[in-house]
């Protein structure tokens, strides 16, 4: 393990190393998710713009093109840099050198530069509002409204997002050799916690996908600064072929978001409910499954683009089946609960109720992939609702469920728990009062992205701000919750939730390079109910005690 | 397993079963239909809305009965049962969603199908009388040349959709009417060719369940019978810049004399009766 361990007198300790170029993975991580959160706040001020501006049926809170910017800044800092960023590299990087028995990452500097990548394309994208205008063509920049739009903000839009991208790939790079190359001696794959397969999936998309997205933004500058004609219709390009080269990474993408955040699933629900993780082989070769479809579905983005028949039957069937891996996932999960001991914990509440959320976006989910149904809702708010179902009420609601879960590993200290269910109630209920009534929204004619709509949708246009409004203030509890609980939490303990996975087998907060002694074999991850196995932990805490008092 | 919680289970599964069918056949969350293909949307719609009530109430009850049961209540230390796995049940929860995507996949091309979607487009050059003469309720984008879409006024009635930021624009080839508005009369085979001036737009109306994008460059088809005389809107569906959300028109469903009455009052030149 020479080869991942920085020198600990060069890198700077206490708060400091959070703020510099650290190659310690735990701290890493801790710097994607604060940094992710703060993206995350920033990007929420922005939804709740938009949920203002359509309080009325007019356009009157913020100007037309305004508007346009906010809701492409909106959907790309909530995806580049909230979800994606926390669900891979936030926790990607603080846990997966624990799960398969390492001390860091495959490569460290390589992973402290992918972290460096993202504040400054952050800064860039946001700034641009300021200086130059904001991208206004939406997330998905489609050409010719991307070519004829104001140019320098596309353009910095795409450098951003090419240096996001970047950053991906590096991550996903790093974690495919951490977690084949770097695995302990004696642990085997199929002993391997869950979220290293979801993360070696995840992985996977990433590197096969996101060079995709890179050319074709790169062939978009040139059509936007060379006046080159690949995506422009005045000078013979194509504009139907921009599209199935963005939707080619752009669904992955929504696996990148989804398949780590079924990982991190998997790793709380086994311990607060004491159970093991029903079907591990199963849950192995769903992900896997997931991956080689997710690949293979692209099209359903264009049915109403102008693909033929064939192709959109074929891109049908091809998003209908990714339900069935799904779906074996949900059920084994629901099966990890039952018959368990289960602790009603902050943790546990965000993990059901990801599961509740998810579950009515996958089903959604499996309607929209049926061209017929498709042609109508496309491009309405009922493909918002839809959406926000799979990534707010899945991705986001995992996030929380993880912060709950791995906190007293981050601090040394627990969440107030009463905090936790008052903050996991008032999302729970704002999250679904915001968009539930959207889906209403669509199939009766609201276009999505539009500052103006019919007077008919105004009462549930403003149902929805409501629900807005509270997820907003659900946040407040939160971070209370995060700053008093850093200072005055209970005590954590090393093993707060006698779990058997080897992070909790160390200090809280673990030291540089992970355990004091040897890294500890861990090929039961899950084996929760057997005797042999809570003996195991007490004795490692024993052990932890003993080393810490010598 | 003792037979009263078979019978239990059983009964549950019945009542869940039964329940979302009937949600689906009496929900009413669509706006009033008003194309030949729009019912048969709202067939596959109250389909989908059944099997998603069932399984999302099914799976929702599940969570929630679990999380009540097997709660730790006070006093109660130690793990759950050592459960890791049951194949059967495995087997049981793969094959039951493949069941069911199967089913919906199968169903909604037949529902394709019968909207006209799996029917070649008129840019073939040379159709076969019987295919002319089917209806085609609705069609996609052309492959090939439009030129054709001439041959397609034996049955239907061709117009012209011009769209551009921010505005669509309806040529009448027949009577060289240019209008802002859709007038269509009711019945009839209407074929729209579609082409943007600038970004890309899309051409959506609610009521016909029916949307299909306005492209630069590239003529797109779009065919559909009124059914219902009215007026209803024509949406942009596709962000196309600054006033996308007031890119709107209006498709005016006329009786057949209304319809003639308007086309003479507009047409700039003398209408070929056929």
């Amino acid at each position: 393990m020479t080869i991942a361990t920085p020198s600990e007198s060069l890198q700077p300790s206490g708060w400091a190393k959070y703020f510099s170029f650290s190659l310690d993975h735990k701290v890493i991580g801790l710097q994607y998710l604060v940094c992710g959160f703060i993206f995350y706040l920033i990007g929420g001020i922005l939804a709740g713009a938009i949920r203002i501006e359509l309080t009325s049926p007019i356009s009157d809170f913020l100007t037309r093109n305004v508007y346009n910017q906010v809701l492409t800044l909106h959907g790309t800092i909530m995806i580049f840099l909230w979800i994606v960023p926390v669900v891979n590299g936030a926790f990607g990087n603080y846990l997966i050198p624990f799960y398969v028995g390492a001390r860091d990452m495959a490569f460290p500097r390589l992973n402290a530069v992918a972290f460096w990548l993202i504040p400054p394309a952050g800064l860039m994208l946001i700034t641009s509002y300021f200086i130059t205008g904001a991208a206004e063509s939406g997330w998905t920049a489609y050409p010719p409204l991307s070519i004829t739009t104001p140019a320098a903000g596309q353009l910095i839009w795409i450098v951003s997002v090419l240096l996001l991208g970047g950053s991906s790939i590096f991550g996903g790079i790093n974690f495919i050799a951490t977690i084949l190359k770097l695995r302990r001696p004696g642990l085997k794959l199929m002993q391997l916690p869950m979220y290293c397969w979801a993360m070696l999936g995840t992985s996977i998309l990433v590197v096969l996908s996101t060079p995709v997205l890179a050319g074709t933004l790169i062939l978009l500058s040139f059509d936007i600064v060379a006046h080159t004609g690949f995506f422009n219709p005045a000078l013979g390009g194509n504009v139907v072929v921009y599209q199935h080269l963005f939707w080619f990474y752009s669904h992955p993408a929504v696996y990148i978001m989804v398949l780590p955040a079924f990982g991190l699933v998997s790793e709380i629900l086994p311990v607060h409910s004491r159970k093991p993780l029903f079907g591990y082989t199963t849950m192995v070769y769903s992900i896997m499954a997931i991956v080689v479809l997710g690949l293979l579905v692209w099209a359903h983005h264009m049915f109403t683009s102008g693909t033929p028949p064939w192709m959109r039957l074929f891109f049908t069937i091809a998003t209908s089946f990714i339900a069935v891996p799904t779906g074996i996932k949900f059920f084994n999960w629901v099966a990890t609960l039952w018959g368990g001991r289960i602790s009603i914990n902050s943790a546990i509440l965000f993990s059901c109720g990801f599961i509740v959320n998810f579950v009515l976006g996958g089903i959604t989910g499996v309607a929209l992939a049926q061209v017929p149904f498709d042609i109508h809702v496309h491009d309405t708010y009922f493909v918002v609702a839809h959406f926000h179902y799979i990534v707010y009420g899945g991705s986001v609601f995992v996030i929380f469920s993880s912060i709950y879960h791995w906190y007293p590993k981050f601090t040394g200290r627990m969440l107030n728990e009463d905090l936790g269910r008052f903050h996991f109630l008032i999302t729970f209920i704002g999250f679904n009062l915001c968009f539930a009534p959207q889906h209403w929204l669509g199939l009766n004619g609201m276009p999505r992205r539009v500052a103006e709509y019919d007077p008919q949708f105004e009462f549930v246009n403003q149902l929805s701000s409501v629900g807005a409004l509270l997820m907003a203030l659900s946040t407040l509890p939160f971070l209370w919750n995060i700053f008093q609980s850093f200072f005055i939490g209970r005590i954590a303990g090393d093993n707060p939730w006698h779990a058997l996975t080897p992070e909790w087998l160390t200090t809280s907060p673990p030291p540089v390079e992970n355990w004091k002694g040897p890294a500890p074999l861990v090929t039961a991850p899950y084996g929760y109910g057997a005797v042999t196995n809570t003996e195991a932990i007490k004795s490692t805490e024993i052990k932890n005690d003993l080393e810490e008092n010598n | 397993m003792p037979i009263t919680s078979a019978i239990i289970i059983f009964a549950l599964t019945l009542i869940l079963v039964l329940g979302g069918l009937w949600v689906g056949q009496n929900v009413d969350l669509l706006p009033l239909s008003a194309s030949e293909n729009a019912p048969v949307y709202d067939e596959l719609f109250k389909v989908l809305f059944s099997i998603g009530t069932i399984l999302f109430v099914g799976m929702v009850g599940l969570v929630i009965y679990s999380l009540i049961k097997f709660r730790t209540k006070p006093g109660q230390s130690g793990d759950g049962i050592p459960l890791e796995g049951n194949l059967s049940l495995e087997i049981l929860w793969t094959a039951v969603p493949a069941v069911v995507v199967l089913f919906v996949g199968l169903y909604s091309y037949d529902i394709y199908d019968r909207m006209g979607g799996m029917q070649s487009l008129s840019h073939e050059g040379h159709h076969s009388q019987e295919l002319i003469n089917e209806k085609r309720i609705w069609g996609g984008i052309s492959s090939g040349s439009v030129e054709s879409s001439s041959q397609e006024s034996i049955t239907s009635l061709p117009i012209e959709v011009t769209a551009m930021q921010f505005a669509f624009l309806f040529h009448y080839p027949e009577g060289d009417i240019i209008s802002g508005e859709l007038h269509v009369p009711v019945g009839k085979p209407i074929s729209l060719t579609m082409e943007s001036k600038d970004v890309i737009h899309a051409f959506w109306v609610p009521e016909f369940r029916l949307k299909q994008d306005v492209i630069p460059g590239q003529p797109t088809i779009l065919n559909f019978t009124p059914t219902k005389p009215g007026r209803y809107p024509i949406i942009c569906a596709e962000l196309c810049g600054p006033y996308h959300g007031g890119m709107r028109s209006t498709v005016v469903v006329e009786e057949l004399e209304g319809y003639k009455a308007w086309f003479k009052s507009n047409a700039k030149t003398e209408l070929i009766e056929s």
